[in-house]
């Protein structure tokens, strides 16, 4: 198993560590779930997301190279500018969820999902017919996300690059507490606001420390992987492996607004009929009417109780006091306040199909 | 981690206490760190008998959900009505908060329950 290298603060933190695709990471911290995810919705919190892999594409190949490769429309990033994205196989399905950095002229960086390093690594090498200059970085790079109302004011006290100025999805590379060309990227999983930062791995303490001392007054907390759970499924975000994989499609996960026709791309015919057609299945935001958590795995039932689609994530809302889930109906299901069933335990718990996010975001 | 003498516990994490013929049933401080965050607790056989050792409910945590299994065989009588407000009582107090009350129905034999010292080697294991 792989470890950050801040494992032995985390540990010095009170963190309950349990293995995330293949790495050692803090689920939770001593407070527990709920109050670090209040942290994030009301204060600040950081995140050690040192698992998440880079790739450096660059050269006068690779915006060709990343066309291909994913659904967006790379070309309509300025430098400074970052992209959701997906990348998809001849089938269509989703290889993985990533984003898209435009560093220079031509200079990009993947960033992709810890699980999925090795494969999406083997895929682009696969496809860089022309030459593209390719490097994966993620082992020699850290990533923390500062999320909540006073990530900016942490972060400000450490750097001269104005903050208020990078806009949602832009970013600018700079000094932060003397460490140059850190990427400061307004983006984040959590629908709080904030910054991702991301910093050669050998200078990860360092940093981690001073973003603690500079958040000091605005309480300033670490979070685990468990409230990045609660926080992304308020906000209807998709996690790789549990909402999307290699079987789904962009247009079955909602995922429709960065599949961009207008260039080629692998899997394009495919999706280019699931666009036309349709689908058969929908991913659906769902809320508990009955007590109970929705839970991956669950059966999806209509008032007849016959299956009709199944829970791939599921919680209990920290903001909202209920328990909320995503998962795949058929798509005549999808309607916003459409009544189901979940099934708990051989026990038929009311749920309605609900309109995402689930709590309003802070961001955009 | 906290193990009071009075009471009585099971390899599955939870705790009993016992006064004339009625008996308290809670997790142990060990089960509410292992779950996490409480939220919800689902005991639907309310004014049945349950054999020993038989499912009784879950426990609904942020991250998991787990079985809770009858210590005793006795007739649940009472769902600790704090817990429904309050669920995170049983992560702040998990010895205090009770989930069911048990109307004992038959010779309950206490030697089949783990002592505080032999719930400790346990979990220390």
């Amino acid at each position: 198993m792989k470890e950050s290298v801040l494992t032995p603060v985390h540990q010095h933190l009170g963190a309950k560590m349990a293995s995330f695709a293949g790495y050692n990471m803090p689920i939770q911290y001593s407070t527990g779930i709920n109050a670090e995810h209040d942290t994030v919705r009301n204060e600040v919190g950081v995140f050690d997301v040192c698992h998440m892999g880079e790739f450096i594409i660059q050269g006068a190949e690779a915006l060709e190279l990343i066309q291909k490769l994913t659904t967006n429309d790379a070309s309509a990033l300025a430098i400074g500018q970052v992209q959701y994205s997906c990348m998809t196989n001849e089938e269509g399905g989703i290889i993985d969820d990533i984003l898209v950095y435009r560093l220079g002229e031509e200079k990009y960086m993947l960033v992709v999902n810890a699980s999925n390093i090795e494969k999406d690594w083997n895929w682009v090498v696969a496809h860089n017919l022309n030459g593209a200059e390719l490097a994966n970085i993620s082992e020699s790079t850290s990533l923390f996300s500062v999320q909540g109302p006073y990530a900016i004011d942490t972060l400000q006290k450490l750097t001269s690059v104005s903050l208020k100025d990078i806009p949602y999805y832009h970013f600018k590379i700079g000094m932060m507490y003397g460490i140059p060309d850190v990427i400061i990227s307004n983006t984040g999983y959590t629908g709080a606001g904030g910054f991702e930062i991301y910093l050669p791995r050998n200078l990860s303490v360092e940093l981690w420390d001073a973003i603690f001392s500079a958040g000091r007054n605005y309480r300033i907390r670490p979070i685990g992987l468990g409230a990045r759970d609660t926080l992304r499924l308020e906000m209807g975000y998709c996690l790789y492996g549990n909402d999307i994989d290699d079987m789904t499609t962009p247009f079955e996960a909602g995922l429709g607004w960065i599949t961009k026709f207008s260039k080629d791309f692998t899997g394009w015919r495919v999706l280019q009929e699931q666009r036309n057609k349709g689908t058969k299945l929908a991913l659906v935001g769902i809320m508990m009417e009955d007590n109970g958590i929705p839970r991956h795995g669950y059966r999806i039932m209509n008032s007849e109780h016959e299956t009709v689609g199944i829970i791939t994530s599921g919680t209990q809302s920290p903001t909202l006091k209920t328990g909320i889930g995503l998962g795949y109906v058929h798509t005549g299901l999808k309607a916003p306040g459409t009544p189901l069933l979940i099934e708990i335990r051989n026990q038929f718990h009311k749920a309605t199909v609900c309109r995402l996010p689930f709590v309003q975001s802070k961001v955009k | 981690m906290i193990f009071p003498q009075k009471l009585f516990y099971t390899k599955d994490h939870e705790w009993i206490s016992f006064e004339n013929q009625y008996a308290l049933v809670g997790v142990t401080d060990f089960a509410q760190k292992e779950l996490g965050d409480i939220v919800y607790l689902n005991i639907p056989s309310i004014n049945k008998i349950i054999l020993k050792e038989g499912f009784f409910g879950m426990v609904e945590a942020v991250k998991t959900v787990s079985d809770l299994f009858m210590p005793v065989t006795g007739k649940i009588i009472e769902v600790n009505p704090i817990i429904d407000k309050a669920p995170e009582m049983i992560n702040q107090e998990p010895y205090s908060t009770w989930m069911i009350k048990v109307l004992l129905t038959s010779v309950n034999d206490k030697q089949s329950l783990l002592t505080a010292d032999e719930y400790k080697v346990l979990i220390c294991k």
